[in-house]
């Protein structure tokens, strides 16, 4: 049994896949919370998809897949949000134009890409899926310094971000800049999206963003108490989902998802036997 | 109290998609006030408060806040129910915590003042034992009352609540409106946009009738005549009484929507 456990550690590769599971697990359900008590998870699942345009352009160059998917997720991020205030239609219809249109541009230029380098083939199961047991020392830096980059953005504006989505009107009475805020939102969510992608998958980094901070919701009265609950429960999600993919050969991302999922029926069964609020 | 605080709003006018939604609007209302705006749906009350707390882009004419320019928080809005994410899990302290929240740095943390002024302030509306409550726990008169003390740990010295009374029964709106003269009478200008015409007499200082554009302002007695009263709500508004029995203006009103 212990062997089960720490056994597979002996392996660097490992130690590299624990490290960027304890980050994505503990990072992605906290900046969830944030998004889901906005409304905003279908916003998650666009971000992700759309990315596939940065990391496919980077397979095309043949440069490292952060240099261009940190700055372009920053971009199309602030790009549907700039096309949910100004264009008139609704958030869910820009959301779900970029969202195919990306998506669709990505699988292109990574098929394009295929003829045009043959000896490379894009590892475009590993990107839909995540692929944990693969990550270099370099993803490891890059979500090292991306996990700081972040936290240092939810300490600084964890008011901001709280006022704002309680009492938008509020806020902007007592000068918060709303769409500044927002913005901000969607940059530190292209930036979590980034460093969940190797471990869920462009298919499945929504799972670990939405279902431990939905978990959460239901367990925990307060915000603060969602964020942290939130946390724990994302990170047993991908370390579980971790050891299910190196044991049981699984793909990382369907794995931690699903790992996820099972606790969040746990947190639904929980919530019904002892409801938080009162109204429910 | 500083006397120089106070509203002054001259030749204010806004245009929403096109057409004029508020137009030669002029009052001021100094220190020490509570006042009732009062107008039909669709008048502009909220488009005249959104104006006056600067969310709102003005077409022509100036809105002046005297004593609280660049004062942080000077100016505090009890939204409508409509405009709150009771999706977002906060309690009672939580909310009146975020009045807090304009006076704390990009670094600085919540801090014992903050805490202390935010247990002052429930205690002043009388929801200090209800602090644990999440918001959306709370009844309606329950709420406003949170968010008037939120507006008082935010310091302002002016408070503006949007359709106060809708979803408040008779008895809570007696104490929302008992709380807002406590802080009438520390010199604090209170604007109370509401549909209920009952005891407008008693409640308010002053009115402010709108209709796009202002009917008429000044104390209830003065201002709220049956012409007014026309004006505002057209035929459909019915003048059930109106005596002079003891030299005084009384005015029952009809309203099919009540």
């Amino acid at each position: 049994m212990i062997d089960y456990i720490i056994g597979p550690f002996q392996y660097s590769f490992m130690q590299r896949a624990l490290i960027v599971s304890v980050l994505v697990g503990f990072l992605l359900p906290m900046v969830g919370a944030y998004i889901i008590t906005r409304g905003r998870a279908f916003m998650t699942d666009a971000l992700a998809h759309s990315l596939v345009v940065p990391v496919a352009v980077a397979f095309l160059l043949g440069l490292t897949t952060y240099l261009i998917a940190v700055p372009g997720g920053v971009a199309i991020a602030l790009l549907m949000g700039y096309l949910g205030r100004h264009t008139g239609i609704s958030d869910d219809t820009s959301i779900g134009v970029v969202f195919a249109g990306m998506f669709a541009l990505g699988l292109i230029i990574l098929s394009v890409s295929a003829d045009i380098t043959p000896g490379r083939v894009p590892p475009i199961e590993d990107l839909l899926l995540g692929q944990i047991l693969s990550v270099t020392r370099m993803d490891v830096i890059v979500s090292l310094i991306l996990t700081v980059g972040v936290a240092v953005g939810i300490y600084l504006f964890h008011r901001h971000l709280v006022f704002t989505t309680f009492d938008p009107v509020g806020a902007r009475v007592v000068g918060f800049k709303t769409s500044v805020v927002e913005y901000l939102l969607l940059a530190l969510l292209a930036l979590v999206i980034v460093i969940g992608l190797s471990a869920a998958g462009i298919v499945l980094v929504m799972a670990m963003l939405v279902i431990p901070s939905a978990s959460a919701y239901l367990l925990a009265r307060r915000f603060t108490g969602m964020i942290l609950i939130g946390a724990a429960i994302g990170v047993v999600s991908a370390v579980t989902g971790l050891y299910l993919s190196y044991h049981a050969d699984w793909p990382s991302g369907p794995a931690m998802a699903l790992v996820a999922t099972v606790i969040f029926g746990a947190a639904t069964l929980h919530k019904r036997t002892f409801p938080v609020r009162s109204d429910e | 109290m500083d006397n120089e605080q106070g509203i002054t709003v001259t030749d204010l006018v806004v245009k929403r998609d096109g057409y004029r939604a508020l137009y030669n609007v002029n009052f001021h209302i100094g220190p020490g006030n509570l006042v009732g705006v009062v107008g039909p749906n669709g008048a502009g009350k909220s488009t005249m408060f959104d104006a006056v707390a600067g969310i709102l882009p003005i077409t022509r004419g100036q809105v002046e806040l005297h004593g609280i320019k660049g004062k942080k928080g000077g100016l505090a809005y009890v939204p409508q129910r409509d405009n709150i994410n009771l999706r977002f899990p906060a309690t009672v302290y939580d909310v009146v915590m975020m009045g807090r929240y304009c006076h704390l740095g990009l670094f600085q943390r919540i801090g014992r003042k903050d805490r202390e002024i935010v247990k002052t302030c429930l205690d002043r509306v009388g929801l200090w034992d209800r602090r644990d409550a999440l918001i959306e726990e709370n009844s309606g008169g329950q709420r406003q009352r949170v968010f008037i003390a939120r507006a008082l740990a935010q310091e302002a010295s002016i408070i503006m609540l949007d359709e106060a009374f809708s979803g408040v029964d008779v008895g809570a709106q007696e104490g929302i409106i008992e709380v807002l003269q406590t802080l009438r009478d520390e010199g604090k200008v209170v604007m109370l946009a509401t549909h209920d015409l009952t005891n407008l007499a008693e409640r308010f200082d002053q009115i402010i009738c709108i209709n796009r554009h202002i009917c008429a302002y000044g104390p209830p007695k003065e201002a709220f005549t049956p012409e007014v009263l026309e004006e505002l709500y057209g035929s459909h508004g019915l003048v059930l009484a109106h005596t002079h029995a003891d030299g005084e203006t009384h005015i029952e009103t009809h309203m099919p929507n009540d």
